[in-house]
Parts: structure tokens; C-alpha cells; sequence
């Protein structure tokens, strides 16, 4: 299935989650994306490759007199790591069932008007991480953004001006698109999105709505 | 690793630096199979160093880094089951590991990691693969040391310096399609064996 996404992370995200500097919902997001495209993971285990040559070659601090002493100390009392697996029946990837305790069954909805729902993810204030619900055959309302917005498809689909997207597919959008997503008639449609400014909604309805949105 | 030894002599331009890494994975191997004491004293005297070396050039105390280098060594022991060498080199997978302290530490952000992908119905991946992953990384590394100054410098910026995303600039013509090549392989591989 990861052959079917069509709509991949731009370079410059994955350069930056390589190196370790996206905020935490963006690191969410492409967390997310690697576990269900394999194209990205190759491109983002390539650029952590680099991260890897400058490692070896960044110089040596001394370590402390009995800093191996310490660390097989630190080692008795910690545990192996076990393995976080795929699996394949569930709509949330890993990443994702961390930070909502489950999978969909166990998102916490609040209705945002017109159908839609909405659950805000707890991550630090720097970007902010939600999972919509869009209704199958609803529109979510047209709105522009004031920073720059990922959203991925979890589960159905969607289409806006731009193309459709499916399972796995992300959306950029920036500060020049004005889009208004439509969910496949179909199945619901359940995206995980994440901006580093609040979204702008164009018509007054929405736009009253939007403090409620905390987005 | 005996394999690796003899796949390796069928293999023209061997590089120093290859042979130095592979001889890293062995180590892992050791430590994740027999919990080898002696294998983990060799990787840390080595290792340990630069990941402190690594914090400190990304901000982080003394203090600090040390504390940091030693629960990342820690990890590494604790995660050496995971560790795939046809996907990364020890080297880069330290790295990732030293990166996410970082971020715990300095930035006191949670993490979100993507699911594990660990070698896992075969047991000893082929050792022709590792040592093509050893080889395109060291590629790599000649390739970054090749750069211009000022490029060499925007990336260690960008990997020590914890820039923002929009400062990063990442065309660099660095050889990165055939180290893709080779990890896009070992993951088309692990997934059909994984079905």
C-alpha cells in the first residue's frame, strides 16, 4: 500500500526531522508519514545518514573517569527497548495511538460545526497537532492559512482545488492556497493535521467558530 | 561477521573507513546477542566522546553533555536488538539516537518516533548489503569533506545548531540517490518478508 501515496513531504521537512529541528507536531506528522511511506523513510534514513558522517567526524570531548562505570549502572536498571510494531489493522499509525492512548475508538471528538470534529493533540506550543473528522461527502469550510499547514489522510479521502488525497497522502499548504477539502462520499474521512499559525476561515460562521478551534 | 570478512575481499576499493564501520556493526551484534561487556567498553571509548562532542556544539553544558552521552550509550546497549546494518551505519545510528536525547534535553519536546522496522524473520541480514551501506556511507562522508567551506558550514549548522526548518537550505549535491537506493532495497525487502 505504501506504493499507492502520491503526495510525499518536501525535502525540507525531512532534512529538518533529520536533523532534529521541527517543532514537536510536525515531528508528529512525519513520524507518522514514515511509518506508512516507505519513499520517505528511505529519503529521511539517507539524510540522517549525514547526520551520521558529521558525527564521526565532529571531534571527541573527554568523557568523565568513570563515565563507563556510570552508564553500565544506568544500563542494569533500564530494560531492553522492545519493538513498536506495524500493525496492520489499525487506522492510526504507532506514532499517533502513542499520543491518543488507542486507536480511532479512542479519540476524544468535539464537534467544530457542520459535521466536522475535531481532537487537539497535546504537543508544545510551537506548532500545534489535531486529528479532524470529516463526515463522508462533507466540506470542510474554505479557509486560508497564515503559516504553513500539513494534513494528512489517515482514513477515506478528500479533494480540494488542488487533487485528491488518500491514506497517507499530505497536503502542503501554504499562505497562497485558499482550499476547501471535500471528503469522498464513500467513508468519513479522518486527517491528521498541523500548522505552526492559526488556520483563517473566510465566511462569518466559521469565523466565530474559530476561537473554540484553538488552532 | 566472519561472512562479511570474505564477501569484503571480493570487493575492489574497500575503503579503511568501511572496514571501521563494519567492524562497529559486529560489535552491536555482539552486545545485542551475548550482552558483551568487552564489545560495549570498545564501542563507548569510541562513540561516547562524539556524541558529547556533538551536544556541546548543539548548546549543551558540559555537564549537561555528559550526562546526555551516557544515557545515550545506555540506549544504545538497550536498543542494540533494533539496530537494521543495511539501513544505517553505527555511526548514523547513534547519531539518531544522540539527536533525540538532544531534543528531550534541550528542547524538552516529546519525540514522536515512526514505528520500528527491525530485521526480523531472517536472522542475519546478507552481508553484501551491509557492506554496500558501509561503502555508499563512506561515499558520503568523502563527498561532505569534499564540500566548500561555507556549505560544509550550513550543514553542520543545520544538523549541531538546532536551526529552524526554514533556515535550512537542503540542495547540496551531496550523493544521497544511491544511499536511498540502497535503504529503499532493505525496506522493500523487510516488508515482503514482514507479510
Amino acid at each position: 500500500m505504501t506504493e499507492l501515496i502520491k503526495h510525499h513531504l518536501t525535502d525540507t521537512l525531512l532534512t529538518a526531522y533529520a536533523a532534529g529541528s521541527l517543532p514537536e507536531a510536525f515531528n508528529l506528522m512525519v513520524a507518522t508519514h514514515l511509518s506508512l511511506c516507505d519513499s520517505c523513510r528511505a529519503q529521511a534514513e539517507a539524510l540522517e545518514a549525514v547526520g551520521g558522517c558529521l558525527l564521526a567526524e565532529c571531534g571527541t570531548e573527554a568523557m568523565a573517569a568513570d563515565a563507563l562505570e556510570a552508564t553500565f549502572a544506568r544500563i542494569s536498571t533500564g530494560t531492553a527497548v522492545p519493538a513498536r510494531r506495524r500493525d496492520s489493522c489499525s487506522v492510526l499509525p504507532q506514532p499517533l495511538r502513542d499520543y491518543v492512548g488507542g486507536d480511532v475508538s479512542t479519540i476524544r471528538w468535539k464537534p467544530v460545526g457542520m459535521g466536522v470534529r475535531q481532537a487537539i493533540l497535546p504537543t508544545s506550543s510551537a506548532a500545534s497537532a489535531r486529528l479532524l473528522f470529516i463526515p463522508a461527502g462533507a466540506a470542510v469550510p474554505d479557509h486560508g492559512h497564515r503559516g504553513i499547514e500539513l494534513t494528512m489522510v489517515l482514513q477515506g479521502a478528500f479533494s480540494d482545488e488542488v487533487d485528491r488525497f488518500a491514506r497517507g497522502d499530505v497536503e502542503v499548504a501554504d499562505e497562497e492556497l485558499e482550499h476547501m477539502p471535500v471528503a469522498d462520499p464513500g467513508e468519513d474521512c479522518i486527517c491528521l493535521a498541523v500548522t505552526d499559525a492559526p488556520l483563517r476561515f473566510n465566511s462569518w460562521i466559521p469565523r466565530l467558530v474559530q476561537p473554540f478551534l484553538r488552532i | 561477521m566472519c561472512k562479511d570478512a570474505s564477501e569484503g575481499k571480493h570487493l575492489d576499493r574497500k575503503q579503511d573507513g568501511a572496514r571501521a564501520e563494519n567492524d562497529w556493526s559486529g560489535h552491536l551484534a555482539r552486545i545485542a546477542e551475548a550482552q558483551d561487556r568487552a564489545a560495549f567498553a570498545e564501542l563507548f571509548a569510541h562513540f561516547a566522546p562524539r556524541v558529547k562532542s556533538f551536544l556541546m556544539r548543539s548548546g549543551a553544558t558540559p555537564t549537561l553533555a555528559e550526562d546526555c552521552a551516557q544515557e545515550v550509550m545506555a540506549t544504545v546497549w538497550n536498543k542494540s536488538h533494533l539496530y537494521d546494518p543495511t539501513r544505517a551505519t553505527v555511526s548514523t545510528w547513534i547519531f539518531t539516537i544522540a539527536r533525540n536525547r538532544r531534543i528531550d534535553a534541550l528542547r524538552k519536546d516529546r519525540r514522536p518516533e515512526p514505528e520500528d522496522l527491525p530485521w526480523g524473520p531472517e536472522p542475519e541480514p546478507a552481508a553484501a548489503d551491509v557492506m554496500a551501506m558501509q561503502q555508499e556511507t563512506e561515499m558520503l562522508r568523502v563527498a561532505i569533506r569534499a564540500l566548500p567551506d561555507a556549505q560544509r558550514e550550513l550543514i553542520e549548522q543545520a544538523y549541531f545548531g538546532d536551526l529552524s526548518h526554514r533556515e535550512i537550505a537542503a540542495r547540496t549535491g551531496l550523493p544521497l540517490g544511491t544511499i536511498k537506493s540502497r535503504i529503499r532495497l532493505a525496506l522493500d525487502r523487510l516488508r515482503h518478508a514482514m507479510k
